[in-house]
């Protein structure tokens, strides 16, 4: 970890290089956050703030509707994947590639260690 | 075979939906590559292509990319694979690819070739004799099992081919292959595994090379990547002056549209990259090593369908007052309701209407944390599919205008309660969903596919 780490919290947008979502075939969508600082990485790990829990809350779904939930250290990447409410490009699907539902990830506060509890 | 290692030029990660560039095909082409290899395919685009039997992309780029990548094979003379030809991988997209490559070759003055293509339809009856003879055609990502309704409501069904294909007419000569629709992987682990590498490294090479530029950095589409197998590893080369291959960016590609980054499934069994170790080997290469095939305990084949639902219609209109913007939902229901009294619900009338309410949560819906705080003013985007043209419009316009007359008690502005920037309706293409996501067991890997061989000869081709 830096020793400049701010005590501010900080956004998801700020620490990680890319937030983005995206088809995983047609009955699913998957979310990439990609860290290019490796204490960034670390830390959002640790912090607790990105889990299957935390993302089904923050979309509204229930836990089972997170199909994968993975740490992938060679890319420096949190990668989570759900169930789409229906198939790309369906009636009433409004986001035929799943590109843009990526953005609540974007706010995600990440709280300073000094002020969050250890998972 | 001797061997001991080869290269592959892949220039664009899905032929035909952007043209692929040319200067970094051109530098990657100078280096003598052993294959050049596209997929041209993706269920992305949603199921109304394969279902209408259409193309997303224009002819004039697919042929862009056919003419680049055949004039360069034929002169190095080394094979060129192309794999879910023009978006579907369905037959006509192959028989439009396999038309594109005869009249290339003749404007070119080519000289001889061996043109080979295989086909990937699957008729629904075939399907429905392997399900009466009592096979399960098994649901991918949390589906259940094909059921006879969701097989009649399919237009269309193509298989997802493995190597198989593609080795197979690799034995019989062809120097110019056209797939129907395939695992994007599969078009170049087959040259790979068919001259005698470990699967385990053919697969990865595929499953790297799939994208092209994308496994590079800075981002960027459609530039001429390289990758070399040995029977060590696999090396990844950006040949864009822009862009190089490193560790991350190539560790970064294997979770792209994956639900997983460790695990692909293909016709045949299961490319494991969870011990997967990537190093910078020079300046624009990483190499890769560690990946591994776990064999698949019976042959299961990936079909894909679509069906049609209707006839679709699109309406639009705006929303400033912050009343009518606080009740949206109950102006929503008073055109809703004014539609089933002429057709009765969606259920009796065969009908859907669906809004997009932009400005509130048009592009997430349901998962759209902040719906509770609307925009000051909205857009709403109407769709009403019906079995027929006219009740689709009839459809679509009523949920469309009647918004203009929906009765909220206290509203100032009793002129009309939303804003239109155009009075009428528009046809759009008709709605189809994916029936098929699904897998099926065969015998033999090939069964499902239909293989043709022919001889391009300078000015025609002909039928062996």
């Amino acid at each position: 970890m830096s020793a400049d780490m701010p005590a501010r919290p900080r956004r998801l947008a700020e620490l990680a290089k890319t937030i983005r979502s995206k088809n995983a075939g047609v009955d699913r969508v998957t979310f990439d956050v990609i860290f290019d600082d490796a204490a960034n990485y670390e830390d959002v790990k640790r912090s607790g703030v990105l889990t299957r829990e935390t993302v089904a809350a923050l979309y509204g779904v229930p836990d089972s509707r997170i199909t994968d939930f993975v740490t992938f250290d060679p890319a420096r990447a949190i990668k989570f994947t759900m169930l789409r409410s229906r198939p790309s490009g369906s009636p009433g699907d409004p986001d035929i590639f799943g590109c843009q539902q990526y953005a609540p990830l974007l706010d995600i506060e990440v709280l300073p260690p000094s002020r969050r509890q250890e998972r | 075979m001797a061997v001991d290692r080869l290269r592959f030029l892949c220039p664009n990660g899905h032929l035909g939906f952007a043209p692929l560039k040319v200067e970094s095909f051109d530098l990657g082409v100078a280096t003598r590559p052993d294959f050049i290899l596209a997929d041209s395919g993706s269920d992305d685009i949603g199921p109304v292509p394969l279902g209408s039997d259409t193309s997303t992309a224009p002819k004039e780029w697919q042929r862009h990319d056919l003419e680049k990548m055949l004039v360069a094979a034929r002169r190095l003379g080394v094979p060129m694979i192309i794999g879910s030809a023009g978006d579907t991988g369905a037959n006509s997209r192959v028989d439009l690819y396999v038309q594109m490559i005869r009249d290339i070759a003749r404007q070119h003055g080519l000289a001889p070739f061996r043109l080979a293509y295989f086909y990937s339809e699957v008729s629904k009856d075939l399907v429905r004799s392997k399900m009466a003879g009592g096979e399960t055609v098994a649901g991918l990502d949390g589906r259940g099992a094909l059921t006879e309704d969701d097989l009649d409501a399919t237009d269309r069904i193509v298989a997802v081919a493995g190597v198989h294909p593609y080795m197979e007419l690799l034995e019989r000569g062809a120097e110019v292959i056209i797939g129907g629709r395939s695992s994007d992987a599969a078009i170049f682990a087959a040259p790979a595994i068919r001259a005698g590498f470990p699967e385990p490294l053919s697969y990865y090479l595929g499953k790297v090379l799939e994208c092209a530029s994308f496994n590079a950095e800075p981002y960027a589409g459609k530039e001429t990547v390289i990758g070399e197998i040995t029977r060590d590893d696999v090396k990844v080369t950006a040949m864009s002056p822009y862009q190089r291959c490193t560790p991350a960016s190539v560790a970064g590609h294997a979770m792209y549209e994956r639900s997983n980054p460790y695990y692909e499934h293909f016709a045949g069994g299961m490319l494991d990259m969870s011990d997967c170790s990537y190093e910078q080997y020079d300046e624009k290469t990483t190499r890769v090593t560690g990946p591994r095939f776990v064999p698949a305990e019976e042959l299961r084949v990936k079909l894909e369908g679509a069906g049609k639902v209707g006839e679709r219609f699109m309406g639009f209109a705006g929303v400033r007052d912050p009343y009518t913007i606080g009740r949206i939902d109950e102006v929503i229901g008073w055109a809703r309701r004014q539609v089933e009294e002429r057709f009765g619900t969606p259920d009796e009338g065969g009908y859907q209407l669906h809004y997009h309410v932009y400005g509130r949560d048009g592009v997430m819906g349901e998962l759209e944390p902040l719906r509770h705080r609307p925009a000051h003013e909205l857009g709403i985007l109407v769709f009403g599919i019906a079995p027929t043209a006219e009740m689709a419009e009839e459809v679509t316009l009523t949920g469309t205008r009647q918004m203009f007359y929906a009765r909220l008690p206290d509203v100032k502005g009793t002129a009309g309660g939303v804003a239109f920037p155009l009075d009428e309706v528009v046809r759009v293409s008709p709605a189809y969903r994916w029936t098929l996501n699904h897998t099926i067991r065969v015998d033999d890997p090939l069964e499902l596919f239909e293989l043709h061989t022919t001889e391009v000869a300078s000015g025609a081709a002909v039928a062996r």
